[in-house]
């Protein structure tokens, strides 16, 4: 019973994997590529022709000039993805939280700017923490707050009517147009 | 809780429910071997395999036969998969130059992926090359969710037939299988989560240089054909280390939606399957009454106890709209992570889009809990079916004590050779959990795991082996179990998880077929009523429950009354 079972066994295991780990990805690769080359490739985003990061994976801005983006377990390391793992009742976890929460007023520290994300990569701040950085990031260009505000709202993603999805801003897409202010300006 | 998240939570399980029907007769079609709208395409195909591989398309096996199939073809693919694992170095399509893996890291993974565990003790953009990724890890994705198929529809047919002791042939259940029900979807799948913004290349990584001048290097490469059949497959073994919370794995709620659709869809529908081929679609619907009850009570625990949040954080000044964030991705929420968290243990997913170790206690009990209640909710792609006819045959012959006749279900009697492997296989996963994690608990190979301390720690150990021999995957990342401990009793605990518990679950299947059906009377308990339902959730809580209960209590309730006196550690 078992002798006979081994041709079935190691033809179909060989015949399988060729299709199933050569032809599928490979042509799945042929289609994606040609049908959406800029998902397929990462959704980079490039700026004055450089490669600047992309839309997806969060990014590490630490200037006053930015907005910066939540916590990270591990600093924004697009090849090495990460969360703290912590639970709830660690303490590293609960002094790095209280630590993060005195740069705001009392019970108005965005759940989002003190703790660190699953992926350690997280591209989107939430629109509370967006602006409670506005009057940084505007003492630190020379920008007017209101028109500051005006802006993050205008990069506000908003469910899809008002259902699917969560409202968030995403951090580089903001601070691309925040760039793109100053250049008007000079 | 908001009414916008249950909203979102009921529109996906809304579609699955919409898609159980046609997918469960479509795959009733397929393995009774009639033509389907994909035969054109895939018919000379499947002929030429089994032409190449000598199979008799007319011929069938019995359970022994079967089940030599199974094991023979799971105890080859580990060494092919071991093999690519420990070489990738030397093979090709290694963009970023990976060195091969270590013995013991190889071992685990091969069994992990062969039993559809999909355990993720390696970082995948820091350790898989691309060959590893496709033509290791993508085919046991496919094939051993094919082979739990195969077992649930030899299992289906043993209740259709009588009299007979040739239960189906693996070897045309399994190509069946992958060719007319996973690639095809599939190929679907992956091409939508393309053009949602996953990442299909076959390069290795992309320098960037931020607006801030800093370098960052971002990892790519296949990933959403991984992705695709991961999900359809419950594997669950992401392409990325942290699976589908990475940002190219699950970059927004639409990929969401359909990773926990393509997830779900399958495993509902081989019930449905399963009532079709037995002939009682009530039945089915019985079961999958009893699943979506548990899990929707999972799914509203999970969501209730994360957007409670954590008082130890929110007495440090947090506002509390958003609930506990840490380890969570802003752009899923609260109900996604918490559908997306039930889901995946409920079924054996073990992908996560949130860090579990970071949920609450009370939020992180609910997928241990899931998992230890034996994967049925449900369940992994065919595993999830047999586990729950398993746990339908415990509650006739259950019922049958209390009125003192012989127990009957789909018109087979489940006498005592049927209930004494019925019993085997259930006793496998506390054997298994309770016994490797007592070790870990004592040996000091097993406490160096654990990075946190207190009843978090026990948490982490106990998730381990519960989802190693559940063959779930996901894990309490806290652990560090890319150790030899860790990497070697958790290979084994996947290998008595899925084998030591298909074989009984066969042999039930090659002693029913041989059973005549009798008819039912008016003193056969009937099981497609709310009556077998309610009894049926009883027998699933009390079996998966009861006997978890004490360590839950020393893990993670004694982690969450902790948290309320805001003690730490």
């Amino acid at each position: 019973m078992l002798i006979a079972q081994l041709r079935p066994a190691l033809v179909l295991l060989l015949l399988l994997a060729a299709l199933t780990g050569l032809a599928y990805p490979l042509a799945i690769t042929g289609i994606a590529q040609a049908a959406f080359p800029s998902q397929a490739n990462g959704s980079l985003v490039e700026h004055d022709g450089q490669v600047v990061g992309s839309a997806l994976i969060g990014q590490a801005f630490a200037g006053a000039g930015y907005f910066h983006p939540r916590p990270s377990a591990v600093g924004y390391d697009a090849a090495g993805s990460g969360g703290t793992n912590l639970g709830a009742t660690s303490a590293t976890l609960a002094s790095d939280v209280a630590a993060r929460a005195q740069a705001f007023a009392p019970g108005e520290a965005p759940a989002d700017a003190v703790t660190a994300s699953a992926s350690g990569l997280d591209p989107h701040i939430s629109p509370a923490y967006a602006a409670a950085q506005v009057a940084r990031v505007a003492a630190a260009r020379s920008l007017d707050a209101a028109g500051l505000a005006a802006l993050v709202e205008q990069h506000t993603e908003h469910p899809l009517l008002g259902l699917f999805g969560e409202p968030m801003v995403n951090v580089l897409k903001l601070n691309l147009a925040l760039d793109a202010l100053g250049d008007d300006n000079s | 809780m908001t009414w916008q998240g249950w909203l979102q939570i009921g529109l996906v399980l809304g579609l699955v429910a919409a898609a159980i029907k046609p997918l469960g007769l479509y795959m009733a079609q397929v393995f009774d071997g009639k033509r389907t709208f994909l035969t054109p395409l895939f018919g000379p195909v499947e002929r030429s395999f089994y032409r190449l591989a000598g199979v008799n398309a007319q011929s069938e096996q019995t359970w022994l036969g079967y089940t030599t199939g199974v094991l023979l073809f799971s105890f080859l693919g580990a060494p092919l998969l071991y093999a690519i694992l420990r070489l990738q170095a030397v093979l090709p399509l290694n963009p970023q130059g990976f060195a091969g893996l270590s013995p013991d890291l190889a071992f685990n993974t091969a069994v992990s992926f062969v039993t559809n565990t999909n355990w993720q003790s390696y970082g995948g953009e820091t350790t898989m090359s691309h060959l590893s990724q496709m033509l290791g890890l993508t085919v046991q994705n496919f094939v051993s969710a094919a082979s739990g198929i195969a077992i649930a529809v030899a299992v289906s047919r043993a209740f259709a037939r009588s009299g007979v002791d040739r239960i189906g042939n693996f070897w045309i259940d399994l190509t069946r299988a992958t060719l007319y029900v996973l690639l095809p979807m599939a190929v679907v799948v992956a091409v939508v989560f393309v053009a949602l913004g996953l990442p299909q290349t076959l390069a290795g990584s992309v320098d960037a240089t931020s607006l801030e001048g800093a370098s960052q290097t971002i990892a790519m490469g296949p990933m959403a054909s991984q992705e695709a059949i991961k999900q359809l497959g419950t594997n669950g073994g992401g392409f990325m280390n942290v699976n589908a919370a990475h940002p190219f794995e699950n970059p927004n709620a639409f990929s969401n939606y359909l990773g926990i659709f393509s997830m779900l869809s399958i495993s509902a529908a081989m019930v449905y399957a399963f009532g079709q081929i037995v002939g009682s679609r009530r039945q089915a619907w019985a079961l999958l009454s009893a699943m979506a009850v548990l899990l929707v009570v999972g799914i509203g625990a999970i969501y209730w106890a994360e957007t409670a949040g954590n008082p130890i954080h929110l007495a440090a000044g947090l506002d509390p709209a958003l609930g506990n964030m840490e380890g969570k991705e802003l752009r899923f929420g609260q109900a996604m992570t918490a559908l997306y968290a039930a889901v995946t243990t409920g079924l054996s997913n073990g992908g996560v889009n949130a860090m579990h170790s970071s949920l609450t206690p009370l939020g992180g009990l609910v997928p241990l809990f899931l998992i230890q209640l034996g994967e049925v909710l449900p369940g992994g792609v065919g595993s999830g079916l047999y586990g729950m006819v398993v746990f339908a045959i415990l509650t006739v012959f259950v019922a049958g004590l209390m009125v003192g006749r012989t127990p009957e279900f789909l018109g087979k009697k489940i006498e005592a050779r049927e209930m004494k492997l019925a019993m085997l296989a259930v006793l496998v996963l506390p054997l298994a959990i309770l016994g490797f994690s007592a070790l870990a608990a004592v040996l000091p190979q097993g406490l160096a795991g654990p990075a946190n301390s207190g009843p978090h720690g026990l948490t982490e150990i106990l998730y381990a082996y519960s989802s190693a021999a559940g063959n779930n995957g996901s894990a309490f990342a806290g652990l560090s179990a890319n150790s030899p401990w860790y990497n070697t009793t958790l290979g084994l605990a996947m290998l008595a998880g899925r084998f030591a518990y298909i074989v009984p679950v066969l042999a039930i299947a090659g002693s029913l077929a041989r059973k005549q059906k009798v008819p039912a009377s008016s003193g056969t308990f009937p099981t497609d009523g709310p009556l077998f339902v309610g009894l049926l959730i009883g027998i699933i809580l009390i079996l998966g429950g009861l006997q978890f209960f004490p360590v839950l209590a020393l893990g993670p309730i004694l982690e969450h009354v902790l948290m309320l006196a805001g003690q730490t550690f």
